[in-house]
């Protein structure tokens, strides 16, 4: 079978069915330094499978991230003979990734269900993602040839690339506010986000810089906390307690240089994925309801839409106008408060919300009628999912 | 650098066998980088073979030190306790005119970024920070 006739037998027959979360807000307000990714991804799992209306029992496929190990993860929740499972690294690239493997699981029979779980006390046990202590070890081009000149954390290398941005294309700093004030709007309207207050322009573009050209507020929010999805069958879907949520489409791609940074800011590994992706699904851009896009930092946002054609190349930044990007927008982002707002569950709790929209539950931040929606992760590794209900 | 202080900034491993031709360079002075004996292909950072025709006949060969800037920031986080004192500090994207980059600190620019741009052409420096290691930095052909 050619690759066109696999994608499109694969659609729509693997689902979501359960999802779990802890309250983000709650933990970010109650550091722990003892707290525990197993503790956390125990608390996610039991809401997950209390969603789904499934028992431990029906779980013969487990992968865990963050959660340093699936063995001990498995051995705590009484999971003997998982028929497939793995560890995933750590790194937010392995929501989406982990969502694949799990399809690609269930879709081929190596596994009926799956439980993906991930656990982080990040805010509790102070993670930094940059500086003394982190990239070292042997072999370390990094170590060796960017932290001697203090160059060191995956914001600092958005910052590169923005500042690059801004002076082939002229993209406003502003554009990087209407991110940050589109998440914050959408975190107000979610009782689990953790920041609440109003943000105008000004308070964005008063905000202390981090790697400048970004602010403080261009950066994710690292916190405690957890997250469990739960993957079947489509064929298994129909029963369950929640209506299914399916797989339409997903893909990847790559930029592996010897920089995180990617000097087309990832157009050329996106734009070769998207068509795959949309045709896999069978719809087109303005199909889609809403978008989750990963947004460690704002940038991303940008260099997203364009490699995944919502926008022309370098046209990103006047293209996220507050109204075109808002709940009653064109293309409602990151509705839960994304990673600046909400917290930064490295890609899992945007899943979550995207499943949740789909449902209907998302109350005052519910998109009306939203059938198809997005979630894409840009790194080095990219993936992204058109998910339908 | 001449200060008298001790320097408490992050060394680069000198240990490391595929990258000792590269420090032992910079501390004559002079910048080095790979190329390929088949293929004439330049890289950077030091690698097993050649990324484009995977040769391992690999040599070090002098470049001019011309530069522009391809990207920069300025760093005001303090992810180092070795440049606490002096934030925010400058930290470029260089492209080397025979194409690779490299990350490098750059020097003589007041701290309004006057002039500043990118693509903006830069001159190699070398500064002797310890007796054993030099780290090339950048500064603007004005
Ligand atoms: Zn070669």
């Amino acid at each position: 079978m050619s690759r066109d006739t696999l994608k499109r037998d694969f659609r729509d027959k693997v689902a979501i069915v359960g999802v779990g979360t802890t309250d983000f807000g709650a933990m970010y307000r109650d550091l722990d330094p003892q707290r525990s990714n197993y503790q956390l991804g125990l608390t996610a799992f039991k809401a997950a499978i209390e969603d789904c209306g499934l028992t431990r029992d029906d779980i013969d496929g487990i992968f865990t991230s963050r959660v340093p190990d699936t063995v001990r993860m498995s051995e705590i929740l009484g999971i003997r003979h998982p028929r497939f499972s793995s560890t995933l690294p750590g790194g937010g690239r392995y929501s989406g990734l982990g969502v694949q493997y799990a399809a690609m699981a269930v879709y081929s029979g190596m596994a009926d269900t799956v439980a993906l779980i991930y656990g982080n006390n990040g805010r509790s046990v102070g993670a930094k993602y940059g500086g003394d202590g982190e990239g070292g070890g042997p072999e370390s081009n990094s170590a060796d040839f960017d932290v001697p000149y203090g160059m060191t954390s995956p914001g600092a290398q958005y910052g590169l690339m923005y500042r690059r941005h801004q002076a082939l294309y002229g993209t406003p700093a502003e554009a990087l506010g209407h991110l940050a004030i589109n998440n914050r709007n959408n975190a107000m309207k979610n009782p689990i986000s953790v920041m609440k207050n109003p943000l105008s322009m000004e308070d964005y573009l008063n905000t202390r810089f981090i790697a400048e050209p970004l602010r403080l507020l261009d950066y994710c929010l690292i916190n405690d906390g957890a997250v469990c999805i739960i993957v079947t069958s489509a064929e298994r879907a129909r029963d369950l307690k929640q209506p299914p949520i399916y797989i339409s489409a997903t893909q990847s791609t790559s930029d592996f240089t010897a920089q995180y940074l990617s000097d087309n800011f990832y157009y050329d590994s996106l734009s070769s994925m998207a068509p795959d992706l949309f045709g896999a699904a069978g719809i087109d851009r303005k199909d889609i309801d809403f978008a989750q896009i990963y947004d460690n930092f704002t940038p991303t946002v940008l260099f997203s839409l364009e490699g995944l054609g919502f926008c022309g190349k370098g046209e990103s930044g006047s293209w996220v106008t507050p109204e075109r990007i808002s709940l009653t927008g064109e293309l409602p982002l990151n509705t839960s408060g994304g990673h600046t707002s909400e917290s930064y569950m490295q890609g899992w709790a945007m899943h979550v919300e995207a499943v949740r929209q789909l449902r209907g539950e998302c109350g005052d931040r519910q998109v009306a009628n939203a059938e198809f929606g997005l979630y894409s992760c840009t790194s080095p590794v990219s993936a992204a999912h058109i998910l339908r209900r | 650098m001449t200060n008298d202080a001790p320097y408490k900034r992050p060394l680069p491993d000198l240990e490391r066998k595929l990258t000792q031709p590269y420090w032992e360079a910079t501390k004559r002075h002079e910048l080095v980088i790979q190329q390929c004996d088949a293929c004439q292909h330049l890289w950077f950072p030091p690698s097993f073979c050649c990324p484009n025709c995977l040769g391992e006949a690999i040599s070090w060969k002098p470049v001019s030190g011309r530069a522009k800037i391809w990207s920069w920031i300025d760093m005001w986080q303090m992810y180092f306790r070795g440049f606490a004192d002096e934030r925010p500090y400058l930290v470029a994207y260089v492209e080397l005119e025979e194409g690779p980059r490299l990350m490098a600190n750059l020097v003589d620019i007041d701290e309004e970024r006057t002039g500043l741009t990118c693509d903006m052409p830069l001159e190699i420096v070398f500064d002797d920070v310890t007796p054993e290691v030099t780290l090339p930095r950048f500064r603007p052909i004005r």
